[in-house]
């Protein structure tokens, strides 16, 4: 089972907080901008300096290599990032190309993508190309920073329908950070808010997706 | 070879004065300084020479130690402030410092013993200006590198933390940026080992050919100084680029730019 649990963790001189995702369950993280979402995220991906444990699978993150730890706990930023000049050149470390394909073709993009330039996409399919980017390292917990802010209606679908399937299919404990409350209650199971820098859970629905 | 007079060196000194006249009169705000390194120039130089004259009779490995001591402090000092952002504390010093030592020293000492062959190797009259020319090259590439190494992790921070995110180590994700670093502290001796003796002649190969030297001999040294600086530059500049993107990330491979400040 890989539940993700956090115990008294502190990032950046915030109060403690617990809280935990079980496998496959998907919580949503809500807040106003400037209230340490992001840093939540950053520092769960062990990206910035926290106090306090992170366990995934029982297992606590110094256990694991940063490297390692950040490959199993995927998270994505809310604005992506492409360091080299062709799409392709992002995916050469993974081996998952059977997979890949899949998940191209289903948020309509052509295999081709892979020869593209980077500097021609656009900020939608950029982020569209940054979830596959991530889903390639076969992450074991999401961790997903407003994924869908930058995408048009019909590719809010695809993409929340991409997500949860590999959630569901991997038993992915996941973290949705969104702003809109119709999402949240798509995507995710148990609500979070982020409120003077204390996390909170909203409500009990327990109607797991 | 005819020595110059202290009237000679006036005469060249009236050009200065007439620039620094021109500059006055345009308002250029230059004069001031120009007659301050002007001046800075006799001085330094009629001191070197003072102290190179005792050093050259003297020929004691402790003295010639202390004037190489100088030499590398002083150059320290010159990449640390040249730097736009530079590490907190001891690191941007020791790291540019202890690079240059590395390769400038080291490639001294190569000369010295293996190439020019000198009794006893340490020998003032090729050991101070061997390491003088080495240091101040060496100087110009690792302040180069290291500036741009550090002013590129501060612009580029989302890239690097977004190779880090994907499971990239410190190493392959801060690696172009280190290469590109690598690149820029090299290219000045690169360029100049292309275009020496068509662009320009070198200064060290004119001073022997002024001071009467036979053309061939000075080109044959000026060839190997032209490699020794090459050596010595790109092994300075490696140095300081590892060193230097390696304190720029903690043990969890986090990037760590609040080790940096700017002026």
């Amino acid at each position: 089972m890989s539940q993700l649990r956090i115990e008294s963790l502190s990032y950046m001189g915030r109060p403690p907080v617990d809280f935990f995702i079980n496998d496959g369950e998907c919580i949503s993280l809500s807040g106003p901008s400037g209230s340490g979402k992001s840093l939540l995220l950053r520092a769960l991906a062990d990206l910035d300096e926290y106090q306090g444990r992170i366990y995934l699978d029982q297992k606590e993150c110094h256990e694991f290599s940063a490297p390692q730890w950040r490959k199993q706990v995927g998270l994505l930023m809310a604005e992506s990032c492409w360091w080299f000049d062709s799409v392709g050149d992002h995916f050469e470390f993974s081996e998952n190309s059977k997979a890949i394909n899949g998940w191209l073709s289903q948020l309509d993009f052509n295999p081709d993508v892979m020869n593209w330039q980077v500097n021609r996409l656009s900020t939608g399919e950029k982020q569209r190309l940054a979830i596959i980017r991530l889903l390639a390292n076969r992450p074991k917990a999401l961790l997903l920073d407003e994924p869908t802010a930058s995408l048009d209606k019909r590719n809010i679908e695809k993409v929340e329908d991409l997500l949860t399937e590999y959630r569901k299919k991997n038993s992915a404990p996941t973290i949705w950070v969104s702003h809109d409350p119709e999402q949240e209650k798509r995507i995710a199971s148990r609500h979070y808010r982020i409120k003077d820098d204390l996390i909170i859970e909203e409500g009990h629905d327990r109607s797991s997706r | 070879m005819i020595t110059l007079s202290y009237l000679d060196l006036g005469a060249a000194s009236l050009l200065v004065l007439a620039l620094a006249g021109i500059s006055f009169k345009m308002r250029l705000g230059l004069h001031n300084q120009l007659l301050i390194s002007a001046s800075r120039t006799v001085i330094q130089l009629l001191l070197v020479g003072m102290v190179l004259r005792e050093l050259f009779k003297t020929s004691q490995l402790g003295w010639i130690m202390l004037m190489a001591f100088v030499m590398l402090t002083v150059a320290g000092r010159a990449v640390q402030s040249r730097q736009k952002r530079r590490l907190k504390g001891l690191w941007g010093y020791g790291i540019g410092t202890s690079s240059m030592f590395i390769s400038s020293f080291a490639v001294t000492f190569f000369a010295l013993t293996a190439v020019v062959s000198v009794t006893p190797w340490y020998m003032p009259q090729y050991a101070i200006p061997l390491l003088g020319m080495l240091l101040g090259n060496t100087m110009n590439g690792v302040s180069l590198a290291m500036n741009q190494l550090t002013q590129t992790a501060w612009q580029q921070k989302a890239f690097i933390e977004q190779r880090l995110l994907l499971g990239q180590d410190r190493v392959q994700a801060i690696s172009d940026i280190r290469s590109d670093s690598i690149r820029t502290g090299m290219i000045p001796i690169i360029n100049s080992m292309a275009t020496c003796g068509i662009v320009s002649l070198p200064g060290m190969m004119t001073g022997q050919i002024l001071a009467g030297s036979p053309p061939y001999e000075a080109v044959k040294y000026q060839i190997m100084i032209m490699f020794l600086i090459a050596a010595g530059t790109g092994f300075g500049v490696m140095a300081s680029v590892f060193l230097t993107s390696k304190h720029l990330f903690d043990e969890r491979h986090r990037l760590c730019l609040d080790r940096l400040k700017s002026d």
